[in-house]
């Protein structure tokens, strides 16, 4: 197929797209205006049933919390098919780029990229760690937290060389916490069952009063479990991309 | 302006998919595809917002204020996690088909099979 011709049906197939689209756009309320019946009702009740005062996380991790397991397994999934699709095939070995070419030096981090990275490493952490563990109270929660913790990580990359950053985030470690966090996920979910209560209900008590960090009981604790799962899934991804690039090399016929 | 961000939405989806097709190297193709899906989050905000109203969250806000819908914002958040782990899928194997075509062009990786 030519590209002349891939673009005269996109163009068809684009039109007759847009065309249902704004005959469906008629239909609805408008913007502004939205009338469902589930999210009023979820801001109705959320508050009092969870002591969350964060309502999102309330419908990530409990109201629809049973999604949210197959959300993280899916990060989980994706992280595993990134190691496999990227693992050592025959004819590439293991080399650092320091040593492709031998009349010169790879050139250095300047210093300027170092202070800057390793600044905000520190806080990249406690702000991670932090968003991870307030899931309940403001607008954060695992997902994000992780994300924060990851990125920490590669700003030691940055600072560094890669070798530091493999040092510091070792490959058997990020499995053991991705598992941990994936599964203290579903477990949570599950004592829930063999307390004979219904899956992803809640069993560890509401605390005092909504907006505590130590209320709403396991909203805040499955969200520090998908904190850990984000943030060693993300490292891993990343260190995998990375490996490729800097690391690993066709072995010379 | 009661259907705006819902054009706005088409159009997202219109000019990622158009990326797609006429995409001629495999990573601008990830990224067209990162393109069309963040049309979606704006469907999703778009769909759940309501005028007036704040965030869900009631930390600093008296409860039973009017808020926009938590649901679709949850939804959201299962988007952008769901985007960047097929965007990490998609890039490893666009490495791998540099590595074993030589080329990230997909005529050529089309027309290579076999």
């Amino acid at each position: 197929m030519t590209q002349a011709q891939r673009r005269w049906i996109f163009l068809f197939a684009g039109t007759g797209l847009a065309a249902f689209y704004l005959w469906g756009l008629s239909g609805l309320p408008g913007f502004g205006n939205y009338p469902g019946p589930y999210g009023p009702a979820i801001l109705q009740i959320a508050v009092a049933q969870t002591h969350a005062t964060g309502v999102v996380s309330a419908v990530n991790f409990l109201y629809r919390g049973f999604d949210t397991v197959g959300e993280e397994f899916i990060l989980f999934t994706a992280a595993t098919g990134v190691a496999v699709v990227l693992r050592h095939l025959r004819g590439e070995r293991d080399r650092s780029a320091v040593d492709e070419a031998a009349d010169r030096d790879v050139p250095r981090t300047s210093s300027a990229v170092r202070m800057v990275a390793l600044v905000f490493a520190g806080p990249g952490i406690v702000v991670g760690w932090w968003l991870a563990s307030h899931a309940q109270t403001n607008p954060s929660g695992g997902f994000q937290g992780g994300v924060v913790l990851a990125s920490a990580f590669v700003l030691v990359y940055l600072a560094g060389e890669f070798l530091v950053f493999q040092r510091v985030s070792p490959v058997d470690l990020l499995d053991v916490v991705e598992g941990v966090g994936a599964g203290g996920f579903a477990a949570t979910g599950l004592t829930a069952v063999f307390l004979s209560m219904p899956f992803m209900s809640d069993w560890l008590g509401l605390g005092q009063y909504p907006g505590a960090v130590s209320s709403s009981g396991t909203i805040a604790l499955i969200s520090f479990f998908v904190g850990l799962e984000v943030a060693a899934a993300f490292i891993l991804i990343v260190g995998e991309l990375l490996e490729q690039t800097l690391l690993i090399r066709q072995e010379a016929s | 302006m009661a259907i705006f961000p819902f054009v706005v939405v088409v159009w997202i989806l219109g000019i990622g998919l158009y990326g797609i097709v006429t995409s001629r190297h495999l990573v601008h193709q990830i990224v067209c595809l990162i393109v069309v899906q963040s049309s979606t989050y704006v469907l999703l905000l778009g769909v759940g917002y309501v005028t007036g109203a704040v965030a869900p969250y009631y930390f600093d806000v008296p409860n039973h204020t009017p808020a926009v819908d938590p649901v679709v914002q949850a939804l959201a958040l299962t988007d952008v996690v769901v985007e960047a782990a097929v965007t990490a899928l998609l890039l490893s194997f666009a490495i791998q088909a540099h590595k074993r075509f030589g080329t990230l062009d997909p005529h050529e990786l089309a027309s290579l099979k076999g």
